[in-house]
């Protein structure tokens, strides 16, 4: 097991580094920073100055290893924009990314398990033919689209919670259940088709004939084994709502990573682009590995064998 | 008053839509008083189990209790409520059910499966359940049983399971014990002690043992009452001793015809010639007139109605009768 995670791990590495690369020279390719950095209007001489400046004068395989010989010393380099530690730089901005991921999971959890339980319990009632049009139409309506109706419903028709921002808890309802929402229909139907499998175990029956039944039945039970794949693909969502920051946090104006993301790559801001797609491909990961190691906790068949 | 008396159960499982449902309990009556045991026997398909499913109050979805009544002690099931039916279940009604390998929950050990079946129907101390727990294990022959209670089903073989799931069963000493093919997994020494307890569970506790098997030897040995079971219909039912030696239905006649000597332990059924019919196409008449030898065009027109013949009963118009047969 601990082998195991081991291997996984330094295969995590190795992912975060061989996306690190490619973003490197897509990024490079793209836009070039050196004319992003000075502007429009610059002239030619300011642009030179700054390519010289910067190191961007240097052939891109150089410039890779050397960004990457600084992250093995654990420099992530300067932004070229806000001038100081991208490191610094991130640090500050993933609490609130951080917020407002396990926030947006949370909203995952409250509306698709109840909901696909329920559904599973009354397949083919009014409830199960609602909780598919939740699904359905979850996963049709674009993220941003939603954002923008929620803001046009709850914070200027009805102005209940803030348009934008990060100061309080109010300011993230709307952005956890917009980026929250995404999920509900992968977790609910997880939920939904896994409940009515193990309602129809033999060991369900087992646990009705030694005098189970209802809530006690579902809570010993049924909930326990069906939750178990769902608890893995929660953990693989959590990784998702890091990148599906970057939308989310431009709509509502939260000053996390998703934005930083947007706000760098727009201003071809190459050290904290690299560094965030970095961070995100490590978290992506990681969360994958820890639902491997989710599932091997509390499926004692997978940990003995 | 006997503990158990079933009477014309229909148990049916929805066919086509708009068409008529499958019936695999059909007007199926039986009694078992305390402290006797019952052998229900038939082929793959016949019904039995489904007839353990009814009594418990457990048929699949969307199968369901149609017709008839089941009355345990006096009560009729159906009147119950279902918290009623539930403190019945596991407390004076147990089952084991069929296949071991898939009955048991593989998240939940041994011993948590099995304490919260006292707990269920008792208050008592966690320690005092467990300690009841390794009890009902050792009581069933597994070695070790205090280690066992924190394994889980996978770690155990089929044949472990099959005796964790009737040591489930003697729990609470049940007024009834419905056990569906309790001993398949079972090697020969084991099984000897397991149909042991059986009977010592009949005799100290008066309990009542509905045993569902293939196996006409173990009937022979253990049962005192036989029901022979065909396409959802009891076609034979009386004493073991009678019905063995002497059987009136063709089908029973079959049964024993293959087991080639009443001493031979597991032998299985003989396959007797043709297939069982589907539940959704049987035959008009009796369900046995497309394999049977006997047959006449009279078995076509209505299922044979049941004979009574002293404590035997069977549906058959052309019984068979060793001392007809000689003449
Ligand atoms: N869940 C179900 N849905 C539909 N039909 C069913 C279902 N369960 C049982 N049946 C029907 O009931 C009939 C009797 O099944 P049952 O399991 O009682 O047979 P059995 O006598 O126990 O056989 P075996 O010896 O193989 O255990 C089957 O032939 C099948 O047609
Ligand atoms: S009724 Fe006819 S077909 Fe049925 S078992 Fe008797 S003899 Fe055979
Ligand atoms: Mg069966």
């Amino acid at each position: 097991m601990l082998k195991y995670i081991l291997l996984r791990s330094l295969l995590a590495l190795a992912v975060a580094f061989t996306v690190s690369l490619a973003a490197f020279f897509l990024l490079n390719v793209a836009t070039d920073p050196a004319q992003a950095i000075a502007g429009e209007d610059a002239t030619q001489e300011v642009v030179d100055m700054i390519r010289a400046r910067y190191g961007l004068d240097q052939p891109l395989p150089v410039r890779y290893f050397e960004w990457l010989g600084g992250v093995l010393r654990g420099d992530f380099g300067e932004s070229y924009y806000w001038h100081k530690p991208v490191a610094e730089l991130v640090a500050e901005r993933a609490g609130v990314t951080i917020t407002l991921a396990l926030a947006a999971l949370s909203v995952t959890i409250l509306i698709a398990i109840p909901l696909g339980a329920l559904a599973a319990l009354n397949p083919n009632s009014w409830i199960d033919r609602m909780a598919l049009g939740v699904a359905v139409s979850a996963q049709a309506v674009p993220n941003f689209w939603l954002g923008l109706i929620m803001i046009i419903l709850f914070a200027v028709m009805i102005p209940i919670f803030p348009v934008s921002g990060d100061d309080t808890w109010r300011h993230f309802v709307l952005p956890a259940f917009v980026l929250g929402a995404s999920s509900v229909p992968a977790i609910m139907r997880l939920t939904r088709t896994g409940l009515i499998e193990v309602m129809g175990a033999d060991y369900i029956r087992t646990a009705r004939s030694k005098g189970f039944r209802g809530g006690a039945l579902l809570r010993r039970h049924a909930l326990r084994n069906a939750l178990l794949p769902v608890i893995s693909v929660l953990a693989v969502q959590l990784g998702q709502k890091f990148g599906g920051s970057v939308i989310t946090e431009s709509i509502f104006a939260i000053n996390g990573l998703g934005r930083l993301a947007l706000e760098s790559i727009l201003g071809a801001d190459i050290p904290t682009v690299q560094m965030l797609i970095f961070v995100f491909a490590i978290v992506f990961v990681a969360m994958n590995l820890l639902a491997d190691i989710i599932n091997a906790i509390l499926d004692p068949r997978i940990r003995i064998g | 008053m006997p503990l158990l008396d079933v009477q014309s159960l229909v148990t049916e499982f929805p066919g086509a839509p708009g068409g008529p449902g499958n019936r695999a309990v059909n007007e199926v009556s039986f009694a078992v008083e305390r402290g006797k045991v019952l052998g229900l026997v038939g082929e793959s398909g016949s019904g039995k189990s489904v007839t353990g499913f009814s009594i418990m109050g457990l048929v699949d979805r969307p199968g369901r209790v149609t017709g008839g009544r089941i009355l345990f002690d006096g009560q009729d099931l159906a009147s119950l409520s279902g918290e009623e039916m539930r403190q019945l279940r596991g407390r004076r009604i147990a089952m084991v059910f069929q296949d071991p390998m898939m009955t048991l929950n593989p998240v939940l050990t041994i011993g948590t499966q099995m304490t919260e079946a006292i707990t269920a129907h008792e208050k008592v101390s966690r320690a005092e359940s467990r300690a009841r727990a390794r009890d009902a294990l050792g009581q069933v022959g597994i070695p070790s049983p205090e280690e066992r209670l924190s394994a889980y089903p996978h770690e155990f073989s089929g044949g472990m399971r099959q005796r964790v799931a009737i040591a489930i069963a003697l729990l609470h000493n049940p007024d009834l014990i419905i056990a569906d093919e309790p001993t398949t997994a079972l090697d020969v020494t084991i099984q000897s002690q397991i149909i042991s307890e059986f009977q010592r569970l009949a005799e100290t506790h008066n309990t009542a043992v509905i045993w569902i098997t293939h196996d006409l030897a173990i009937v022979s040995r253990l049962a005192d009452d036989i029901a022979v079971m065909y396409s959802g219909r009891l076609v034979e039912t009386g004493p073991v001793s009678d019905v063995l030696t002497d059987p009136r239905h063709p089908y029973t006649a079959g049964l024993i015809g293959s087991v080639p000597s009443q001493n031979t332990r597991g032998t299985r059924l003989r396959q007797i010639p043709g297939m069982t019919p589907s539940l959704g196409r049987l035959p008009s008449g009796c369900a046995f007139r497309t394999r049977c030898d006997r047959a006449t065009e009279a078995c076509a027109t209505v299922p044979p109605p049941e004979t009574h013949e002293g404590a035997r009963g069977f549906r058959c118009i052309h019984p068979v009768h060793p001392e007809l047969l000689t003449q």
